[in-house]
Parts: C-alpha cells; sequence; structure tokens
C-alpha cells in the first residue's frame, strides 16, 4: 500500500509537467491553431536559464522562478510578432515546420555554448528535506511541484471561465469561425497567449531544474510525449490536455513500478495509450469530431 | 502576386493543387529532355562528388519522395517516416549480418519489414488528418525509436550494428564509386515506382482526397482505405532508402530512427518542393550535400544550419526549388505566346 501510494504520488509529479507544458500548448493551439514543435525548447531554456542565472549571477532558484516566465513569455510574444504571425493564415503545418526548425536552432545555440553534459542544480534550501505522511515520506521539493503545478492550473482555470480574456480565449478554442463574427477582436489577445503558453513552458522548465538533468537536450523527447499526452486528452480541450497530462504520468509511474521486468513498458506505455484512444475516440477523450478535411 | 496562378502558399494549402499538372503539362520535349537530363546526372555524380556522398543522396533521395508520395499527392504530412527508413536499415542490416544474403535481397527484406510496420501505424494514423496526423505519426516513430534502444540484444543499443557486409554474389564493392553503380538501378526503380503511382489511376483519386475528401468519399472512394495504402507504398519506398543507406554506411546507429530524421526528411522535400516529386530528388541532393560540406569544413552546430533552413524556407520559399521553378517556366511560356 504504501509502495502504492508512493508510486502514485510520483506519478502525479511528472503528470505535472506533463499537465503544465499540455496546458500551454492547448491555450496556444486554441487561440493560433498553431502545434508550437518548440515548446520542449522553451522548457528546456527556462531550465538552462534557471541554471545560468544560479551559476554565473548567483540569482536563486525563486528570482528565477519568476524571472525565466516572464522573459521567456516576452520572447514568445517577439518570436509570435516576428515569423509565426506571418504563417498563422496558411496551414497549420507550415508553422509546425517553422517551430521545428527553430527548436534545432534553439538546441544548438545552448549546445554550442555550454556543451552535451547536464548541469546540476541544487535544490532550495527552503525546500530540501522531505514531508512525513505518516505512511511513507516524500522529498518536499516534488511535494511543492505538485502543489505548484495544481495552482497554477487552478489559476488558469480561473482566468478561463471567470475573466473576458478567458472567454474570448474559449470561444476561439471552440468556435474559431464563429467568434470574430460575433465582433469579438480575437486578434489583440493571439500575442499575449502566445506569450503565455510560452511562459508556462519556462516555469515547468524552472521546475524541473532541480529535480532533473539540466542539458540542451531535455526538452526534446519530452516534447513528443507530451504531443501524445494532447493527441489523448483532445487538443481543442484545455481541460483534457491537462487531466491527460497527469493520466499519463500516473500510468507511467505504474507502468514503471509494476511491469519493471520490462524497462521498456514505462518508456512506451505512453504511445500505446495513444493507440488505444485513437482506437476507440479519435478526437481524444475530451476533443470534439473534427470538421472532416 | 501578380501571378493568376492558384499556388498553395497563397490558396494556404500544403500542397500545390496544380503539383500534377504543372509537370504533366509542359511539351513532350521538355519532360524528354529533362528525363535525360537526371539520367545523366545521375550517371555523373560519383564522378563530381565523394562516391560516398553521392551514396548518401540516392537513398535520401528515395526517402524524400516517399514522403513527397503522402505530402505532396495524399495531402498527409508524415512526422515519423524515420520509423520505416530506420526500421528498414535495422532489418537490412540484421539480414545481411546473420543470413550473409546478397545486399539487394536484404534490403528488400528491410523494405517489406518497413511497409508491414506502416500498416498498423498508417491504419491508426489515417484516423487523424492535417497537424493531427504529424503529431501521431511523430508519436509512433519516437515507440520504434524507444524500442530499438531498449531492444540492446538485437540492436547492439547506442553501439549500433557494425559491420554490415556488402555481399553481392562475390563482386568486390567495397569502393563506394562501384557501389554507387551497384544500387542505381535499384534506385530509378523506386523513383519509376513512385512516378507510376502519382500518374496512375489510384495516384488521381490520392490527389482527389488531397483537394477535397469530402467528395472523393460522396463519390464512393474509401478514403481511408485509399490513404492507408498509399502510406504502406510509401513506407516500403522509404524502407528501400533506408535498407540501402544502411549496407552504404555498413553501419546503423540509433540516429535513422530519430525524429530529427524524420525532420530532415519533411525538409528535404519543402525544400525541393511538395508535390513535384523530383523536386524532392534535387532537395535530397542538395540538403545531404551540404552537411556533407559542413561537416567537413568542421562546423559542427549543424543543426543550427538545418534549422535555419527550416525557417528561412517555411517563411519565404514555400513553393521549393521545383515547384518555382515551374512557375517561371509556366510565366514565360505564356508571355511568348501572347
Amino acid at each position: 500500500m504504501t509502495g502504492f501510494l508512493q508510486n502514485t504520488f510520483n506519478g502525479l509529479v511528472s503528470g505535472a509537467f506533463y499537465a503544465l507544458l499540455a496546458l500551454g500548448l492547448a491555450v496556444i493551439f486554441g487561440m493560433l491553431r498553431v502545434v508550437n514543435f518548440a515548446h520542449g525548447a522553451f522548457y528546456m531554456l527556462g531550465a538552462f536559464g534557471a541554471y545560468v542565472l544560479l551559476s554565473e549571477a548567483g540569482v536563486p532558484f525563486w528570482a528565477a522562478l519568476v524571472i525565466m516566465p516572464l522573459g521567456l513569455g516576452l520572447l514568445g510574444m517577439a518570436l509570435e510578432r516576428a515569423v509565426i504571425h506571418r504563417l498563422t493564415r496558411l496551414d497549420p503545418l507550415y508553422n509546425f515546420l517553422l517551430t521545428f526548425g527553430l527548436t534545432l536552432i534553439l538546441q544548438d545555440l545552448v549546445k554550442s555554448r555550454y556543451g552535451v553534459q547536464s548541469s546540476p542544480y541544487a535544490t532550495p534550501s527552503a525546500l530540501s528535506g522531505s514531508v512525513d505522511f505518516g505512511l511513507f515520506d516524500f522529498p518536499t521539493y516534488r511535494v511543492f511541484i505538485l502543489g505548484f503545478a495544481v495552482l497554477v492550473c487552478v489559476a488558469v482555470w480561473w482566468v478561463l471561465t471567470r475573466t473576458r480574456v478567458g472567454m474570448v480565449v474559449r470561444a476561439a478554442t471552440e468556435r474559431p469561425e464563429l467568434t470574430p463574427a460575433f465582433g469579438i477582436n480575437v486578434g489583440r489577445w493571439v500575442t499575449p497567449v502566445f506569450g503565455f503558453g510560452i511562459a508556462l513552458a519556462g516555469l515547468a522548465g524552472v521546475l524541473a531544474a532541480p529535480m532533473r538533468a539540466v542539458n540542451p537536450l531535455m526538452g526534446a523527447d519530452l516534447i513528443i510525449v507530451v504531443f501524445a499526452v494532447v493527441v489523448i486528452g483532445g487538443l481543442g480541450s484545455i481541460f483534457g490536455s491537462v487531466a491527460a497530462g497527469f493520466g499519463i504520468g500516473l500510468v507511467q509511474a505504474w507502468g514503471e513500478a509494476y511491469l519493471s521486468d520490462f524497462p521498456i513498458v514505462s518508456q512506451t506505455i505512453v504511445f500505446v495509450v495513444m493507440a488505444v484512444v485513437l482506437l476507440w475516440r479519435p478526437a481524444g477523450l475530451f476533443g470534439r469530431e473534427e470538421a472532416p478535411a | 502576386m501578380t501571378s493568376t496562378v492558384d499556388t498553395p502558399a497563397e490558396a494556404g494549402r500544403p500542397a500545390p493543387p496544380s503539383g500534377l499538372l504543372t509537370v504533366g503539362r509542359a511539351p513532350a520535349w521538355v519532360r524528354y529532355a529533362l528525363l535525360a537530363v537526371g539520367l545523366v546526372a545521375a550517371l555523373w555524380l560519383p564522378n563530381g562528388l565523394y562516391p560516398a556522398v553521392a551514396v548518401d543522396i540516392l537513398c535520401w533521395a528515395l526517402f524524400a519522395v516517399a514522403v513527397d508520395l503522402l505530402l505532396g499527392f495524399t495531402g498527409l504530412m508524415s512526422f515519423g517516416h524515420a520509423a520505416f527508413w530506420g526500421t528498414s536499415a535495422y532489418v537490412t542490416g540484421l539480414v545481411a549480418i546473420h543470413a550473409g544474403l546478397p545486399f539487394p535481397a536484404a534490403v528488400l527484406a528491410g523494405a517489406l519489414t518497413a511497409a508491414a510496420l506502416a500498416v498498423p501505424i498508417g491504419y491508426l494514423a489515417v484516423k487523424r488528418t492535417g497537424i493531427y496526423f504529424a503529431m501521431v505519426t511523430l508519436a509512433f516513430a519516437q515507440m520504434v525509436y524507444y524500442v530499438a534502444n531498449e531492444w540492446r540484444s538485437v540492436t547492439q543499443g547506442e553501439n549500433g550494428l557494425q559491420g554490415v557486409p556488402r555481399s553481392f554474389f562475390g563482386v568486390d564493392l567495397t569502393d563506394d564509386y562501384y557501389f554507387y553503380y551497384a544500387i542505381l538501378p535499384i534506385v530509378l526503380l523506386g523513383l519509376a515506382a513512385a512516378w507510376r503511382i502519382v500518374h496512375s489511376p489510384f495516384g488521381r483519386v490520392l490527389v482527389g482526397i488531397r483537394d477535397n475528401p469530402a467528395r472523393a468519399r460522396a463519390l464512393g472512394y474509401p478514403v481511408h482505405r485509399y490513404k492507408l495504402t498509399a502510406f504502406v507504398l510509401s513506407g516500403f519506398i522509404a524502407g528501400l532508402g533506408g535498407g540501402l543507406f544502411a549496407v552504404g554506411h555498413r553501419f546503423v546507429s540509433l540516429d535513422v530512427l530519430h525524429w530529427t530524421t524524420s525532420g530532415k526528411a519533411v525538409i528535404v522535400v519543402v525544400l525541393g518542393g511538395i508535390g513535384t516529386l523530383w523536386g524532392a530528388v534535387l532537395g535530397a541532393a542538395l540538403v545531404v550535400r551540404l552537411e556533407d560540406w559542413l561537416s567537413f569544413s568542421g562546423f559542427e552546430a549543424i543543426g543550427l544550419v538545418t534549422g535555419g533552413i527550416f525557417v528561412l524556407v517555411v517563411l519565404l520559399f514555400r513553393r521549393g526549388i521545383w515547384g518555382s521553378a515551374a512557375l517561371l517556366a509556366k510565366r514565360w511560356m505564356a508571355r511568348r505566346q501572347r
């Protein structure tokens, strides 16, 4: 029982990263119809930025947690204005290719400056140690990640459901053609929403820095798992993406723990789940059938 | 834009609606002349370049044409074709090492395995279209990558498969120069097959599905089955290229299955011109040549250059080389007729 709880907790923590990344992908997709391949690269930049800030300027974790998402969000907005914006009226595949190219560039820029080896990032002292849950101990930092990620998701949910911006984003996500017809200026929210999605990726990166190896390729394979997550949840559904993020984290952790004789399982289980979902509900668990095209 | 031609960039679609016709409409003598130039270039290639680079160009040409068959003529962007290229490379390598068959037989085994793998992946992937199709194929290719990475007893994991032989009935093919001419017929056969598929009634239906799936369905064509067939054929052709690549390098590394390989194949097609088939061959030649030149000159951040090409091509050059050339030729002829 204790083992099970511990595995479940670990699953939720890795699910928190998937959820934050999938959430960013989903709001960006909802508003711009862009699948941002560079999302993993921005996650990497978040972690790397935190590392560089600490090692070269002595900026602590808590400051990085604010600086990196803000900085990357601004960078994302600039990027949207400079290039992505030019392609949004074309087939989404072009922006997919564009952001793929950006991913290669960002990765190689970091690689040529800092090499490929992983850099350590110390857990902030306030969050070291572990929390006693009676049945088991759990590292404080992981508890913090889970709480923080849930908090962010709830805050985003609040913004989406209770504010005017949120209504515009939801309307544009669910009825992209109809929303502007009601006289709503969707265009003016496009750039901020893109920046916000990137900021979420940067935030996930900073959170990952003390827990995972910081290296230029840390976002590369992760983003593909996140793609599978949003296919499972249904990219058009913001809630679905978050739910699928936590769900896949759980399934992976359980697979790793109880099928440990087959190390291949924990790496591929997400794709197996995706295959089953495609067979059973091609539009994703929470998605709606897209118009035949 | 002063042109009245409905190019894909203007229509906002990934595939040129006139892709099939631009080439087909050219006068017969132009087409035969281009074919002759192409054949002469293919025969001359290893004399002008390092033969090893020429071999790579042939393999990548098959790979790119396979991707274009889907992207340009079926309207499906596979971002996971490394799964077929790489699986065939591994199977070819294993067959050549363990069974000692002549290399064409090993390559055939590899390509057939790739086609067999394309059946389940394609069956699931064609349930989605557009950007989702790209994500689903990408995800399944990553799954194949993980399996190859874990299955060390067979694939040797990160060490890669070493010592893939180039056996061919006792003929000595260790020199890349002669190996080039040994694989050229296979590559030409593969390219001819792609051309035949595109210009067959089956290919016409694919283009119909690309341009208007709803109408194709209304006309009674089983759209999913057509897409799946195209996917499997494309997997086979990509597999041919991957198998030859394995024999050409006498070595198979995990890179052949990595998502960057899938992405490179797509950008080769876009650079050459989506839906032009021969443009993909040109794109392959350019990209392989460029990468060789970069690594030869000691430049390490190759991703910076390939990524930069990606961004520039997508932003400024969406018609690609062949598409732009065809458009220019068309305008020139229109002006002459006036």
